[in-house]
């Protein structure tokens, strides 16, 4: 590479160095793109969406079930909504849900893993017999117990998932906190009077860091299902919201006359699942070195 | 070996003790007053009050806690509120239906999984790897219940190649009445040689099996796939390319089995999920297994029953692990070590 370079070619130099990123791993491309269009989709909705009002709780009794066409490309719903502009604003309600489970799950667990590795003993004893009670649940059905017994609305899922998901994270940062509080640097460290807190932070957690980030990566798209099986059983979102699961439920009613109603939602839930667990999966082959696969 | 065997009982027994407590706590929340519900819709107070004597609702939690741990160790789960049966004999016919279809779910997930993952990783890069790699992420990507209802309504609304719902043909409940053993209605057709429900079974089995199938088929095939390209890439692999052998011995002989031993361990895990799966399964096929079951009780507000379908199905999970643990342990003995 050059020294002197003037501006234009260096943004075609980065440009080109995203291509040939994009070239050695196709997979996490891939799924960014999609990702990027689905986030564009759902945060842009009220511009997209050709009947804004329609994500509410609009009703429009002459337009009711119609099939698609190109004034409603999704068709209608039960009481003449838009199906298009209702999976468009449902993409937020699944990002934000994804999003907020994912910041809750790692903001409990993280320190409980970097607590029960770092300090052992009794601590790590309790932390992790109790991490193994909650990993004895397969998620959905935790989730669904949780829910069940609270108002079901968005919120709530959001709190039932993240209560099932935080274990994993446990169980993960304990392992690799445990693996380095032995290495010298961190005795030294200690051994120099640092405190607990500081240790833990500048030097426990960023080993912790890189496989943690792999997981969530990976996480991303379960969450997603998990959400939409919630809501397609009734125990999440509540009909005004938009809401894929909930969409595909309600469509599933009117499935065998009006096929479009439940087609639609269900696709994007694919899509978007989809998208993040390529991206979980391009993220692993990046950045977990216990797994270069040979080619 | 032994001492390995009976910590691990050990543990599974504590984890399922705590799993017990913890489905208690969050039924405990529910704001509904199960006293009512048990009584029935048109009970007076005095209905009530009784019932929620004969329940123990009005002794303290905790006492109301040790009461059931009690209760489950002795065999007695409570009675269901909504159908008023003991909830061991309901989920005695509610899970052989879940485990029949779990188990054609993943025989079939197996079967295509498996061979698909090494051919995968047999020519990775190659368009037959892109092309199970595509697939098996769309496996793991898709909404079962919106799986259901597309296939539901293709193979069977559209097409009739399959029936849509139910266990059985139920015309054959008189023509050809069916013993029950095992209220698995495959295995007792088989057993007491019911040949016309036996047919009528497996076809309707089909359908839910593979919407069952979905998700751990495409588990297992990345797998398979990424196990087995790890280990191509360890040096006793290695190794032996160098000393010459075929890329096939190699493959079937040195990767192989090494390969093959996370995927055993994914196999029964993925089962207690499917387990949980049907919850979105049974329902749209009209299967009255766990799922069914569950689904009615949590509309209910049935908290025996409830907690009942979370405790078979987390001790089944817990039982796996267990099993999954010691025959590992027994196929390699560093894992006893640790």
């Amino acid at each position: 590479m050059t020294v002197t370079v003037p501006s234009g070619s260096l943004a075609r130099g980065r440009a080109l160095r995203v291509l040939r990123a994009g070239r050695s791993n196709p997979t996490l491309a891939a799924g960014s793109v999609v990702l990027a269009i689905v986030v564009i989709i759902a945060v842009f909705a009220p511009l997209l969406a050709p009947f804004p009002a329609d994500a509410g709780n609009a009703t429009h009794p002459t337009q009711v079930l119609l099939a698609p066409s190109s004034a409603h490309w999704f068709g209608t719903d039960e009481v003449g909504r838009d199906v298009l502009t209702r999976v468009m604003y449902g993409g937020r309600t699944s990002l934000e849900i994804v999003v907020a489970v994912l910041a809750i799950a790692a903001a409990i667990g993280i320190p409980l893993g970097l607590i029960a590795g770092y300090f052992g003993g009794v601590v790590d004893q309790v932390i992790m017999r109790v991490t193994d009670i909650f990993l004895a649940f397969p998620a959905l059905l935790l989730s669904l117990a949780i829910a069940s017994v609270l108002q079901p609305s968005v919120g709530h899922m959001i709190l039932a998932i993240a209560v099932t998901w935080w274990p994993w994270y446990t169980r993960l940062v304990r392992g690799e906190a445990a693996s380095v509080v032995r290495r010298p640097y961190v005795e030294s460290a200690r051994t120099l009077g640092v405190s607990h807190r500081r240790i833990i932070i500048r030097h426990v957690l960023p080993n912790a860091a890189t496989p943690v980030l792999v997981q969530i990566s990976m996480d991303a798209g379960g969450v997603l299902l998990t959400a939409a099986a919630i809501s397609f059983l009734g125990l999440g979102a509540q009909d005004p919201t938009c809401e894929w699961g909930l969409m595909v439920s309600q469509g599933a009613t009117y499935f065998t006359t009006n096929w479009w109603y439940a087609t639609f939602p269900g696709i994007a839930i694919l899509i978007t699942a989809m998208a993040f667990n390529l991206i979980g999966d391009g993220v692993r082959e990046r950045l977990d070195p216990k797994r270069v696969l040979s080619r | 070996m032994l001492r390995f065997v009976s910590q691990r009982v050990a543990l599974g027994a504590l984890v399922v003790v705590g799993v017990v407590a913890l489905t208690f706590v969050i039924a405990r929340v529910i704001p509904g007053d199960p006293a009512v519900t048990y009584a029935g819709p048109h009970a007076t107070a005095a209905t009530i009050a009784a019932a929620r004597r004969e329940l123990g609702l009005d002794k303290p939690v905790i006492v109301q806690l040790l009461d059931y741990l009690k209760g489950i160790f002795s065999g007695s789960w409570g009675t269901s509120y909504r159908t008023h049966h003991k909830v061991l004999s309901d989920l005695g016919t509610a899970l052989p239906a879940s485990i029949e279809l779990v188990v054609a779910g993943i025989v079939i997930a197996v079967v295509l999984g498996l061979p698909f993952g090494l051919l995968a990783a047999r020519f990775p890069g190659k368009s037959v790897d892109l092309l199970v790699r595509v697939v098996s992420v769309i496996g793991v990507s898709m909404p079962v219940f919106w799986l259901a209802l597309i296939l539901q309504r293709l193979l069977s609304g559209d097409l009739h190649w399959l029936p849509t719902a139910g266990l059985y043909n139920p015309n054959l409940y008189y023509t050809h009445p069916l013993t029950s053993y095992t209220n698995i209605p495959v295995l007792d057709a088989l057993i007491t040689g019911n040949f016309a429900v036996l047919g009528s079974a497996l076809s309707h089995l089909v359908l839910p099996a593979l919407v069952v199938a979905a998700y751990p088929a495409g588990l297992i095939a990345r797998m398979v796939r990424a196990s087995v390209l790890e280990t191509l890439g360890e040096s006793h692999v290695r190794m032996t390319r160098a000393l010459g052998f075929a890329e096939r011995a190699l493959f079937t002989r040195y990767a192989l089995r090494p390969a093959l031993n996370p995927v055993v361990q994914v196999i029964a895990l993925v089962f207690a999920y499917s387990l949980a799966n049907t919850f979105l399964v049974e329902a749209v096929f009209d299967w009255p297994g766990l799922g069914s079951y569950a689904a009615n009780s949590l509309e209910a507000l049935d908290t025996p029953a409830v907690m009942g379908v979370t405790l078979i199905v987390a001790i089944t999970y817990v039982v796996l692990n267990l099993a999954v643990d010691i025959v590992q342990a027994i196929l390699d003995p560093r894992i006893r070590v640790s």
